[in-house]
Parts: C-alpha cells; structure tokens; sequence
C-alpha cells in the first residue's frame, strides 16, 4: 500500500503538523467569531456573519481602556526590567565576584515558582505594608517577574560575545563609553531585543499576578476574565484577531528585513 | 542553573595590574538596582507569606503570629483533592506537551527548510492573542453538540474516557479532559521551543554517521537525537509543570467545582474569602512541593545546566 507507507514515512511530519494544528485552531475561531452577530451576552454559538464589532471595536464600556491600560504597564515594565535585567546579564558574564552563585538562584527562582504563589506572596507584602493596590503595585509586579527572563535573555548573547572585540576597540584608544556604545551594546543588542520583547508579551498578558495586586484596576485580560463571567462581547475576539495579525505581521517583515540584510552582506 | 565561565582572556598579560577600588565596585553597582528589586518585591514578599502563614486573627481584628502550625494541617485536610489535582493535571499535561510537541519541535529543526521561520513565528505569535481569548476559545470548541464532541461519540471515544473519569456521558466542557486540553494548549509553546532550541543544535552529519553504520531511523532517533536532546526535555518539561501545577484560569474557565485546582483555592481564599493564614499556607505548600519536585527532578536527570 503506497499511501500507508506514506504515511509511515512522514510520519513526524503529519503529528507535527497536527500539533501546529492545535496550536492555531483556537486563534482561528477567535478570528470567525469576530464576525459574529451573537444572540445574548455569550459569544460562543455562530448565529449570523456581522461587521457590527470591527466597525465599533471600542464600543464596549472600559474595554478600550483596559487595553490602553495594560498598554502603558507593559511598555513602563518592559523598560525597567530591561535595563534593570541588562545591567545583571553584564555583570554575572563580566565580572567575577562573590555571592555569584546566590544571585544566579535569585534570578532563577522567579521563573521555577507556579505564579499563583509570587502573587500571593506579593499582595501579602502590599498588605503589610498598607500599599494602595493599583496600578503602581501592577507594575512593581510586572517589573520583578520579567526580570529574570530579561537576564536570562541577555545572558545567551553577552556569553557568545568575542571579549576580543572590545580588547580592540580599546587598543584602538576608543575610551570605555564610546567602546560601550559603539561595540558592545550593538553586539548585545539582539539578546536585549529579544528580553524587551519577552518581557512586553509576559507583561501585557499577564493574568495570575495582576489579579492579585491590581485592586480595583483593571487591565485587559483582566476585562476578558471578567467578562467570561458577565458575557463576552464580541469586540473581545477583534481584539484578540487584530493582535494575532498585528503580531505575525510584525514578525514577518522583521524576517524579512533581516534576511535582505544578510544577502546584502554577502554578495 | 549554569556558573557560566566567559571565554579565557588570551595569555597575554604584560602587567598584572590590581584593579583599582573603583573598578572592583563596578559589578555590584551594576547588580544593585535589579537585585534589590528581587529581593524586596520577590524574596521578602515570601518571607511575609511564611510569616502569615504562621498567623491568626480575623479581618476586624487583625492578625497577629502565634506560630499557628495548626493552619497548614487544616489546610492540607481541606484541600488535599485540589492539590492531588493540580499535579495530576499539571503532569498529564506535561506529558501530553511532550508527547505533542516534540514532532513539531523536530519538524521544525529538521523537516521545515524555507519554511522554518514561519512554523516558528506560528509557535509564538498565539503569545500575542491574550491567553485568555484563547482559552474562552476552547469553550466553542469543546461545547456540547459541537463538532469535535460529536466526532469524538461517533468514534466512541467519549464512551472510553467516561468510563476512565476523563469526561462525563456526552460532555466535554467542565470535565477533567477540558481542563487537561486547555493546560496542554497553553503551555505547548513552553515545550516546543526549548526542545526546538536543543534539537536545531544537534549536527546533522551525527544522523548521516549513524546511517552509514547502518542504524535505523528509529534507532538513530534512540542513540542520537534524543540523548542529545535531553537538556530541551529536561527544561521543556519544568517550563510546562512548574506553571501548569499553579494555574487556576483553565480550571476555572474549562472545569467545573469538581475540577479546581489549587490555584483556585489559593485566589479565592485571599481574595474573596480574605482568610489570609489558610491562603498563605497553602501557596507554601504549592511552592515547597513544586520547588522539592523540580530539585529532585533536575537531580536525577543529570542537567543543572539548565538556565
């Protein structure tokens, strides 16, 4: 039987690609239920195709907001826990000194800890200490848990870097803040992209740990959570569609570019 | 956790120099922001939490420690079916995570060529759709009378995973098999690209080499690629547990009372029922049981060099 051995022969294929199936079908219905006219406060029978949501995407109370909201942590969170995580990636890589070990299992530990336990533990300091919940303590929270993936991020690509490089920039008579910013922060620069961006999606995502520290703010998913229980206005899924969009765009045409980049280096 | 050495400086040390004071400082000043940051916001918040544990009192009257450790046996007593629970689903899940991505994360690094980058920007642009919306997705997906329950009782699986437990009569939504789809789907992307990333290291001449010594590409796959690929399934697999055991959204959105989790415990007894010395407790049993799981685990597989 050809098909059977077909079959047999591309078989990672075929459960791969069954597995990337799962992984976008959920993404699919959220795009077709975007167009749906639903009957009730739950969107989640198709009754009839309607542009009503794209063409009024804020027009549900606090839904824009939220999203302007979780907007702003997420930009403010991405920036301090990028510098904050860069300068700890350059350290634990550069230098030699004491108490390295302790600070690597700091940084480790975030990201070993189910959520629900930093979030706990967090609105229990917040208590103690009488802190209003809001957004200031969303994005203390927001900051500490990118962190450690920041540093992890950065780590990567500071390691892989020729320490020889600098050496030369230096023999060069280039003085330590020109060597930084015309050497190494370039050569750095893709690990840093690649935590800032980590820490945008982990921050703008994020559930578990705002819903414990938010208080009475509330940022998007946050207003998706919610409205799960009260009723999911259709908006809810161009949103979701728009992002998902936005998103892979994005990426592509960074590929893209980055592509023509490398054919152009080498003709 | 890796001690990572940076490359050897070449030996060409003309004058030994000792550093001068200033220069010495530069890593702790360097550490300082970013650390004390952890440290207060993450390391004494858990030092509180041990602390309200070991508390009692009530709302109006405050709280105050008496080294309570009554607390967390009543705990234990009242929720132990959540906690079994949680690392119940939060192992399956895993597994299945495993069992999933792996084809997809090998595809990627060996079978995709040209359309490598694409699968891969397929992989993680759901982390830009708000896992929430997601999540409600599966509640189309998986609802009674729709398309996959129906497949599903024409194939009679139903009948086999209600037999098991997994889902009840007809339905799917708010049983166990719900709650397990929506982990597994959630934290499939925390699988497949530390596997991806092990995988696409492996040199592609070592499968060649065992071809030409007339291995099958089973046993290739046996001897070769997956021993090489342990440290992905090794980090994968914590990826994947470590957050799953503490997630309350897919218990809560996909399940029924009958299948909260932990985290579900945890949320609501902090935040709706504000009994603080049960809910502290409780999230540092999850937290020791977990940390204890993960040493144990990375012990035994052999791979500390892990972050």
């Amino acid at each position: 039987m050809p098909a059977l051995r077909w079959i047999r022969r591309n078989m990672i294929v075929i459960a791969g690609l069954l597995t990337l199936a799962y992984m976008i079908v959920p993404n699919i219905v959220v795009m077709v239920f975007s167009f749906n006219k639903p009957n009730g406060r739950f969107n989640y029978a198709w009754q009839r195709f309607s542009l009503d949501a794209w063409q009024d995407p804020c027009g549900v109370a606090d839904l824009c907001s939220s999203l302007s909201l979780s907007f702003r942590i997420a930009i403010w969170a991405t920036i301090g826990a990028t510098v904050l995580g860069t300068m700890i990636a350059f350290a634990l890589v550069r230098y030699r000194f004491r108490a390295r070990g302790a600070i690597n299992s700091l940084i480790f530990l975030p990201m070993a800890m189910p959520e629900v336990v930093m979030a706990a533990s967090l609105l229990t300091l917040f208590l103690n200490m009488g802190a209003e919940l809001g957004y200031w303590t969303v994005l203390i929270a927001h900051i500490m848990f990118c962190l450690s993936f920041v540093v992890t991020a950065v780590k990567a690509r500071v390691m892989s870097m020729d320490p020889r490089l600098e050496e030369a920039a230096r023999d060069l008579y280039a003085g330590p803040v020109q060597t930084f910013l015309r050497v190494t922060l370039p050569i750095a620069a893709p690990g840093i992209a690649a935590g800032a961006l980590l820490a945008f999606a982990l921050s703008f995502d994020d559930f578990i740990i705002t819903n414990f520290n938010a208080g009475s703010t509330v940022t998007f998913p946050m207003f998706v959570w919610g409205s799960a229980q009260r009723g999911t206005p259709v908006q809810i899924n161009v949103i979701g569609t728009a992002m998902f969009v936005i998103a892979v765009t994005v990426v592509l045409v960074g590929q893209l570019v980055a592509n023509r980049r490398k054919n152009n280096a080498q003709p | 956790m890796t001690v990572t050495e940076a490359p050897p400086a070449p030996p060409t040390a003309l004058k030994v120099r000792k550093p001068s004071a200033r220069k010495r400082l530069v890593p702790y000043w360097l550490l300082l922001p970013g650390i004390l940051w952890l440290i207060v916001f993450f390391a004494v918040p858990l030092v509180y939490q041990a602390s309200t544990s070991v508390q009692t009192g009530s709302l109006e009257k405050g709280f105050e420690v008496t080294w309570h450790f009554q607390t967390y046996w009543d705990a234990l007593k009242d929720y132990y079916p959540q906690f079994i629970r949680s690392l119940l689903y939060a192992g399956s899940a895993t597994i299945l995570c495993l069992v999933l991505g792996y084809p997809l994360a090998y595809l990627i690094a060996f079978k995709a060529g040209r359309w490598r980058n694409l699968v891969l920007v397929l992989v993680i642009a759901p982390f830009f759709t708000s896992f929430l919306i997601r999540t409600l997705a599966w509640k189309t997906i998986l609802a009674d009378g729709g398309a996959v329950v129906d497949l599903l009782n024409t194939l009679h699986v139903l009948d086999v995973t209600s037999w098991l437990g997994w889902t009840e009569s007809n339905r799917v939504l708010a049983t166990p098999m719900a709650v397990v789809c929506g982990l597994t789907y959630n934290f499939l992307p925390f699988m497949i690209l530390p596997l991806y990333t092990s995988l696409e290291r492996i040199d592609g001449r070592l499968h060649e080499a065992a071809g030409d010594l007339y291995a099958t590409p089973a046993t290739t796959f046996r001897k070769v690629t997956l021993p090489l690929s342990m440290p992905g399934v090794v980090s994968g697999t914590l990826l994947t547990f470590i957050p799953a055991s503490g997630d309350y959204v897919n218990a809560e959105l996909l399940g029924s009372t009958d299948t909260k989790m932990v985290g579900s415990v945890i949320q609501s007894q902090f935040l709706r029922v504000l009994d603080y010395p049960t809910a502290a407790a409780l999230s540092f049993i999850l937290m020791a049981v977990v940390l204890f799981m993960v040493t144990f685990y990375i012990r035994r597989s052999g791979t500390e060099d892990l972050v």
